[in-house]
Order: C-alpha cells, then sequence, then structure tokens
C-alpha cells in the first residue's frame, strides 16, 4: 500500500506484470475511488464549461462522456477530466485525485459571474473501473441494463448488483470496460458483488502499478507527467482535444499561437528493444550526446516484453537518433505512435 | 513469511551465499528481497573474472517499480553467471534459492561465510 493523494491505494495485488496481462486478456477491478467528482449545474452551465475547458462540450448530450483538458491562460494544464452531461444545464466532471483541491478552487474561481453552481462531490462517489475484453459481459451479469446499447464514451444510470450507478463506458486502459460511480457507502458492496460474480469471467484485482502500465501501453496521457502546468496540451500531442472554433475560452490565445507556429517541445512516445527500465527523468542525448529533453514516463511494456515511456524533448529532436544511458548502457530510442500494443476498437 | 532456507549463509543487504565444500558459493537475492521488489524484469549480471570485494556492488536487479544494486556477501572471483536470467529475469521471483542463482563466486577466504548471517538471524532481520 502507499500513500496516493491522501489514499491508501495498493500499488499491487499480486503482480502488476499479472494483474496487467489480466486485463488485456480477461477483466480486472480496480478501485479507483480517489478520483474527483464535481456537478456543474444551472441555466449557463454549458457556457461556462465552454470558457473552462479546451474540448467542445456542445457536442455532448444527455448520456453522452467528453474528454477534454482545462487550461491556465498561459496554456499550460490545470487537469484532464471528464465531462458527463446529464441533463441539459447539469454535468458532472471526473478530474484526477491528487488534482482535487487544486481543480475545485481553479473551476470555482472561474465561474464567478457565471449563472452556474460548482460543488465538489469527490467525497460522495466511490468509483470502480471494470476493464478487459470479458469486463462487459461481467458487469451485464449484474444490471438490467443494455450494456450492449451503451457506446464508448457513453453512460446510463442503472443498478448493478442492486446498488444504483452511473455505468460508463469509459476507461484507462485501453480496454472496453466501464466505470461505476455510486455512493461511498455502497462501495464495498458493489466491489465484492462484482468480485463474488468475477471467477467464470477470469476477473483479477489490478492495482495502481497496472493502472500506470495499461494507460502507457494505449498511450494515454497522466497528469504530472505527458501533461502538467508547463505541458500545454498541444506539445502533449492532444491538440484534437483542444477545439478553436467553438470560440475563446482560458487560454486559447496561446494554444491557438502554438498550433500556428509550432510547439517548442513536443512529448514522444518511445520503445527501446531492451527490458531495462527508462525512468521518469532520465536525460533524452541526441547523436552528439547533447541534452535534447527528458523522459516523463516509463514502465516495462508486459505484452511487448520491452521498455516503453514518454519523454519531453525539444521539437527538432524528434527527427534525431535519441538515445538515453542505462547505467552506462547506451539505449536507442524508437520512436512509436502510440498505442504501443493492438487494441480492440471500442 | 518469507523462505529462509536453513542451509544458506545471508547478508544484510538481502543476498543468499551457498557454500560448496570446494570453495565456490552461489550468491542470489532472498526471497524477502525477490519479493519486497516485486515483478523482476531484467538482471544485470556481472562479468566473469571480476574480482569483487565483500560488499561490492556486483549487478543490478531492477522491477517495475524500482532498480536495487546486488552485492557481494564475501570477496571473490566471478566464476560463472546465470544466463538465464538474462532472457526469464521472473526466475528471480519464482525461485530465488535455486533457478535463479546469479552468480558463482571462487570465495577469496571460505572463513568469510561465518561472518555472514544465519538463517535465523537473517529470519529475525526481515521478521
Amino acid at each position: 500500500m502507499v500513500d496516493f493523494a491522501g489514499w491508501d491505494m495498493p500499488v499491487q495485488y499480486k503482480s502488476i506484470l499479472e494483474e496487467h496481462k489480466a486485463v488485456r486478456t480477461r477483466c480486472g477491478l480496480f478501485d479507483v475511488s480517489h478520483m474527483g467528482e464535481a456537478a456543474i449545474y444551472g441555466p449557463e452551465a454549458l457556457k461556462f464549461l465552454q470558457h473552462l475547458v479546451t474540448n467542445d462540450c456542445s457536442k455532448l448530450f444527455p448520456g453522452r462522456v467528453l474528454y477534454t483538458v482545462m487550461c491556465y491562460p498561459h496554456g499550460g494544464v490545470v487537469d484532464d477530466l471528464l465531462v458527463y452531461m446529464r441533463s441539459v444545464g447539469d454535468y458532472l466532471l471526473c478530474i484526477n485525485a491528487g488534482n482535487i483541491a487544486k481543480d475545485i478552487a481553479w473551476i470555482k474561481e472561474q465561474a464567478r459571474g457565471f449563472a452556474c453552481t460548482v460543488e465538489d462531490l469527490s467525497d460522495d462517489y466511490a468509483q470502480l473501473a471494470i476493464q478487459g475484453p470479458s469486463a462487459i459481459a461481467l458487469v451485464q451479469s449484474l444490471t438490467p441494463a443494455k450494456l450492449a446499447d451503451l457506446k464508448y464514451y457513453h453512460f446510463t444510470s442503472d443498478d448493478v448488483a442492486g446498488v444504483p450507478c452511473i455505468i460508463s463506458r469509459t476507461g484507462y486502459t485501453g480496454e472496453d470496460g466501464v466505470e461505476l460511480y455510486c455512493l461511498a457507502d455502497n462501495g464495498v458492496q458493489l466491489a465484492e458483488a462484482v468480485l463474488a460474480a468475477g471467477g467464470p469471467f477470469g476477473l483479477e484485482l489490478a492495482g495502481l502499478g497496472a493502472r500506470d502500465s495499461l494507460r502507457l501501453e494505449a498511450g494515454f496521457p497522466l497528469y504530472g507527467h505527458e501533461i502538467t502546468d508547463k505541458i500545454t496540451p498541444i506539445t502533449a500531442g492532444l491538440g484534437w482535444v483542444v477545439k478553436f472554433d467553438k470560440g475563446p475560452f482560458i487560454g486559447s490565445e496561446v494554444l491557438k499561437a502554438e498550433k500556428e507556429k509550432g510547439s517548442a517541445k513536443k512529448i514522444i512516445f518511445f520503445k527501446t528493444g531492451d527490458r531495462r527500465i527508462v525512468r521518469a527523468e532520465t536525460p533524452v542525448l541526441n547523436a552528439a550526446g547533447a541534452v535534447v529533453g527528458s523522459v516523463v514516463s516509463g514502465t516495462l511494456s508486459p505484452m511487448l516484453n520491452e521498455a516503453i515511456g514518454s519523454a519531453l524533448i525539444e521539437a527538432p529532436a524528434a527527427k534525431e537518433a535519441l538515445a538515453v544511458d542505462i547505467r552506462g548502457t547506451k539505449l536507442n530510442l524508437h520512436l512509436v505512435k502510440p498505442p504501443f500494443v493492438a487494441l480492440k476498437k471500442n | 513469511m518469507s523462505n529462509i532456507p536453513a542451509d544458506l549463509r545471508y547478508a544484510k543487504s538481502h543476498e543468499w551465499l551457498k557454500v560448496a565444500a570446494d570453495g565456490t558459493a552461489l550468491v542470489g537475492i532472498t526471497d524477502y528481497a525477490q519479493n519486497s521488489l516485486g515483478d523482476i524484469t531484467f538482471a544485470q549480471l556481472p562479468k566473469v573474472g571480476a574480482a569483487l570485494k565483500a560488499g561490492e556492488t556486483f549487478g543490478v536487479v531492477e522491477s517495475v517499480k524500482a532498480a536495487s544494486d546486488v552485492y557481494a556477501p564475501v570477496a571473490g572471483t566471478v566464476l560463472e553467471v546465470n544466463k538465464a536470467l538474462d532472457a526469464n529475469p521472473e526466475k528471480l521471483n519464482q525461485a530465488p534459492y535455486t533457478d535463479a542463482w546469479i552468480m558463482k563466486l571462487k570465495l577469496a577466504n571460505p572463513a568469510d561465510a561465518a561472518g555472514l548471517l544465519s538463517a535465523e538471524e537473517y529470519g529475525k532481520l526481515t521478521g
């Protein structure tokens, strides 16, 4: 168990590698109750969200989920988040555990002058993620909701094992699956019911370690690594969540200029063909041996059986031969457009 | 409870030493060490012929969580390394006292082994 944003969190239950493989081949249960939730509602909730986040929330409809980031005026990222549209003028946000206090303060400050209310519901919700090729069949065995009709990045509200839940067809693994939100008091009951039903579906408990290696293999950013208050979404390769045509939003001027002029730095993903893990903060070297950047995430891909990672480098260096030095061994970086492994189309 | 075979000697830095009658010894990491590291993904082996001092770093055992140096429990010369660990470092998790020995040493002084911890003493250290 480790302290993670004030929560006692399991890094692993049995083995990070085994838990990772279980999620890729069968399914895994993650307790992600540490994640934060906030409600934004009122007549100007949509107008406010359009100002707050980079993606276009006008594309949402009740039951639809949107991935986005919210930025500072200088373009750095406050956090990445999911926006759920519950009904007209009523939205739920899912934010990172380590950012809850910062995000809520930021959102409330920005909401001044908008006719909407911001409420921190982080303590009210437990959240379980069930992820993997057999995740939907497992959850279907516990709910009257028709999951076959629930498309990727859509959600519905229904009972799961008798517990009222938001059932969201989303996840952080690159696999099919759901994230279930329920009242915190019902979290244990829900987790026990999922575990009890999980045997025939090959369910394993999965911890933070597998969550990190799964998201990196899928090429998903993690706040504090690929995106930070100093790394913009354009630099991070998240231009697809930055929609300038919706009108101005916080950070839009700076991000637009970066997009037009080109980024000074960029996030790249790499593999090495070697098993030595290339850990965060390892310097990235060009052919001349000069430092052109730094690793931001690194692990061993359990599926590829080689080191994978991401790095923030000077943009022109992306065309050069790059390498790292791991305890005296030079390893060449092979740039990869993630995902690192073939993922089932959701 | 971690597994601590009675017939081995132990270093406080969590390596074991199995001394043979011919003045050689196998060295590996303990069950406690492999369990603390979690899934082992890489083992950097020493060079055959290297002369090691007691307490000197002879390699690295790396897991998803961290890379850890491993230390020679006693002085000696590396006679052989366990090449099977290159392809299958996970053997260090599965069989730390048998299949996953790391190196075979020619001991500089076979009596040195007596200065290491007994199984009982190592059990107290890690208990």
